[in-house]
């Protein structure tokens, strides 16, 4: 087992490389010019010389390449052109968004799809099952923008002073205040832990639970509820589709046919013998749809006004701001890396046959 | 997804599936269209697009960009759908929702916010979002089968190298790699030699709009790595039997043997891929339309439609739903074709 995680660890490293070696590319081939783009009105020769040298722009390309990855190998990920911020703070205030989001959405994906999946092969071609599988094929043809536009009318307005009413835009209400971390535990800003207390902060779920605080929890939940639907109905679908088809086949096997001829209840059947196996294929398609989740992320912050990490990518293409580019691409390709590695050695403990090859 | 008839036809348990032929094509088509329900649905939403596309002009009652606003008497932005064939039809939610006003023009899906006729624009979308569908995936699929056909076969240090590059751009969440590029796309130099490129596939392909152009190459990129994967598993399985060894015994050359004994045994599944990938493609294309970084105006596209409108969709819903409509059943035609398809072709599904 740990040969095979070394040789998965390894296998990683060149993509990594590859990683990093596009997301500068792509800024830089960006056309356009950033002292324009940045500067505006002011923008002239002389400007634009003492930006390009503060910025190291005027340096050639391949050493400019070494330059980002001596950076991002000491953890600085440059300074955001039009706010002037470190984009490590950026990501550290915005990713934990993005990170509740999409564990929500994977959340209710998973739980949602494997009891529709299940039910659906429990009651085979009867008529549940075909209204569950009609539903299913909608869900993965409605696009993640047009269902959280639906959702938030139908709850903003359709449900409108009822109980049912939840909030069309924003991640928190109004005036819901937030305990820093920093300020909690007085975390210097030259501190190891600064930019983590800040990340932990801004993840809304953990703080509010961690300050015993019932108000911004439910206030943080009921603005997540609707976005992670949205987000989370495609991989729903998807889960519930393969978990019947895998649970189908698993069914139809010979043991579980032993396991009924010595009078096993068909409970244990399904959750000891069958369900076990069927859900290996589950497990890839989660770790498939993360990606999803984290392209999705673009369209669901800007549907309900959450500033995440796929907000400030979007923002920071259209506005040429290349460390915020540079940074957040980044950010997303680096985590969904890890999320497949994990998912391939998650396999390899599920299936031990994997191992071997 | 459906129920099966209770007996199973015994002819075609008996019939060899293993070795692809007219026979094989012909039957698998027949069972996808006698037989599977959402190969049946898929094929008639998919004509039924077609056959709107190709009408559009006969069938659209103004033209789809004109702004009617001074032109037409009464008319409003955002006007509310209004059929006067409704009048005197009974109290429905459904109907009333495509009541006319007093003294209101009929336009059957109302008006945008630039006074143009909503029933045409999505009417003309479909032609946008099948071309879109088409030529992404016509361009991705052909990338990925040589990539993957030249890495499956040539194996070694070539498979690597083209594998790895394809695993980088996988390791990207698709949609983010395909804004990053379509912008770097999008703002490329006047006169330089893709711009020029640009402007000869505009011509060939039909587009006026070059964000759209742009769009689809960038997601015809991202898309290649499935379609390179795909072929690439194929060959490594196909190119170990004994017909491809018998071509290789006869002196065929490495061309030879990959385009005429390989490949066509590895159309089936990448048929089905590319079908599924249609759908992808459009509501890729949908997406970058909706943030404003596909298609541009005045093209209609559905999702560029839904972008510009959604501020206005609490006081003007309609503005945002026959868009969605028509994406979601558009998406919704080729993913039930490409289950059809696969449900078919694939032996191991064979009466299942």
């Amino acid at each position: 087992m740990t040969k095979y995680i070394i040789q998965r660890l390894l296998a990683a490293l060149p993509v990594l490389f590859g990683i990093l070696f596009v997301t500068f590319g792509l800024a830089r081939l960006l056309p356009g010019n950033p002292c324009v783009a940045i500067l505006g009105e002011k923008a002239n020769p002389v400007t634009c010389a003492a930006f390009n040298t503060r910025y190291g722009l005027d340096k050639p390309i391949l050493t400019q390449f070494g330059i980002y990855l001596r950076d991002v190998a000491t953890g600085d990920l440059g300074v955001s052109f039009r706010f002037g911020q470190p984009v490590t703070q950026m990501i550290a205030e915005r990713l934990a968004v993005t990170i509740e989001l999409a564990f929500s959405a994977m959340i209710f994906a998973v739980l949602a799809g494997m009891v529709l999946g299940v039910i659906s092969a429990r009651r085979h071609n009867t008529t549940v099952d075909v209204v569950t599988m009609i539903g299913a094929n909608i869900g993965v043809s409605v696009p993640v923008f047009v269902l959280g536009l639906f959702l938030a009318y139908v709850f903003a307005i359709g449900f409108k002073d009822t109980p049912f009413a939840l909030p069309p835009s924003g991640r928190l209400s109004a005036g819901m205040a937030v305990t820093s971390f920093v300020n909690k535990f007085n975390v210097s800003p030259d501190s190891l832990f600064y930019r983590p207390a800040q990340f932990f902060t801004n993840l809304y779920f953990v703080n509010s639970l961690l300050n015993l605080d019932g108000k911004l929890f439910v206030d943080s939940l009921k603005h997540m509820l609707l976005p992670a639907v949205a987000l989370g109905t495609i991989p729903m679908a998807i889960i519930a589709r393969m978990t019947r088809s895998s649970l189908l086949e698993v069914l139809g096997q010979d043991y579980v046919r032993t396991a009924r001829a010595k009078g096993l209840g068909e409970r244990v059947i399904l959750t000891r013998h069958a369900l076990r196996n069927a859900l290996l294929p589950v497990v890839t398609i989660i770790g498939l749809s993360l990606g999803f989740l984290l392209s999705g992320a673009v369209l669901t912050e800007t549907i309900f006004g959450f500033s995440g990490v796929g907000r400030a990518l979007y923002d920071g293409i259209t506005a040429r701001d290349y460390a915020v580019i540079q940074g957040f691409t980044l950010v997303t390709a680096v985590v969904f890396l890890v999320i497949n590695l994990v998912v391939d050695i998650l396999y390899g403990f599920l299936d031990p046959r994997i191992r071997l090859t | 997804m459906t129920a099966q008839p209770a007996t199973t036809p015994l002819p075609e348990l008996q019939t060899s599936t293993r070795r692809p032929s007219r026979g094989f094509w012909a039957e698998g088509l027949r069972d996808m269209v006698l037989r599977r329900r959402s190969g049946q649905i898929g094929l008639i939403i998919a004509f039924f697009l077609l056959a709107l596309a190709l009408l559009a002009p006969v069938l659209a009652t103004h033209n789809p960009n004109a702004v009617l606003l001074g032109k037409e008497q009464g008319v409003r932005p955002r006007q509310r759908p209004c059929i006067h064939a409704v009048d005197n039809l009974p109290s429905l939610p459904v109907i009333n929702f495509f009541r006319c006003a007093e003294g209101q023009p009929q336009h059957y899906f109302g008006t945008d916010g630039n006074g143009r006729d909503l029933y045409s624009r999505v009417l003309y979308g479909s032609r946008v979002s099948l071309k879109a569908g088409l030529y992404t995936v016509t361009l991705a699929v052909i990338i990925g089968i040589l990539l993957g056909a030249i890495a499956g076969y040539a194996g070694s240090l070539t498979d690597n190298l083209i594998m790895r590059i394809m695993d980088v751009v996988l390791a990207f969440p698709s949609l983010i790699l395909a804004i990053a590029i379509n912008s770097a796309l999008l703002t490329v130099a006047d006169g330089s030699l893709f711009d020029r490129g640009l402007t000869v596939m505009q011509r060939v392909l039909g587009f006026e709009d070059v964000g759209l152009l742009t769009a689809l190459i960038s997601i015809a990129l991202v898309s290649i790595p499935t379609y390179a994967r795909l072929v690439r598993s194929q060959v490594l399985s196909l190119k170990e039997q004994e017909f491809v060894t018998a071509a290789r015994a006869i002196g065929a050359k490495p061309g030879r043997i990959l385009f005429r004994a390989i490949l066509p045994n590895a159309t089936a599944p990448l048929i089905v891929a590319a079908t599924l990938g249609i759908a992808t493609a459009i509501l890729d294309t949908a997406a970058l339309s909706f943030l404003g970084l596909g298609a541009q105006p005045p093209t209609a596209e559905w999702g560029a439609m839904i972008g510009a409108e959604r501020n206005q969709m609490f006081t003007s819903p309609h503005l945002i739903l026959f868009p969605a409509l028509a994406i979601v059943i558009t998406v919704l035609g080729f993913n039930l074709l490409g289950d059809g398809l696969r449900d078919s072709l694939d032996p191991r599904m064979k009466n299942r």
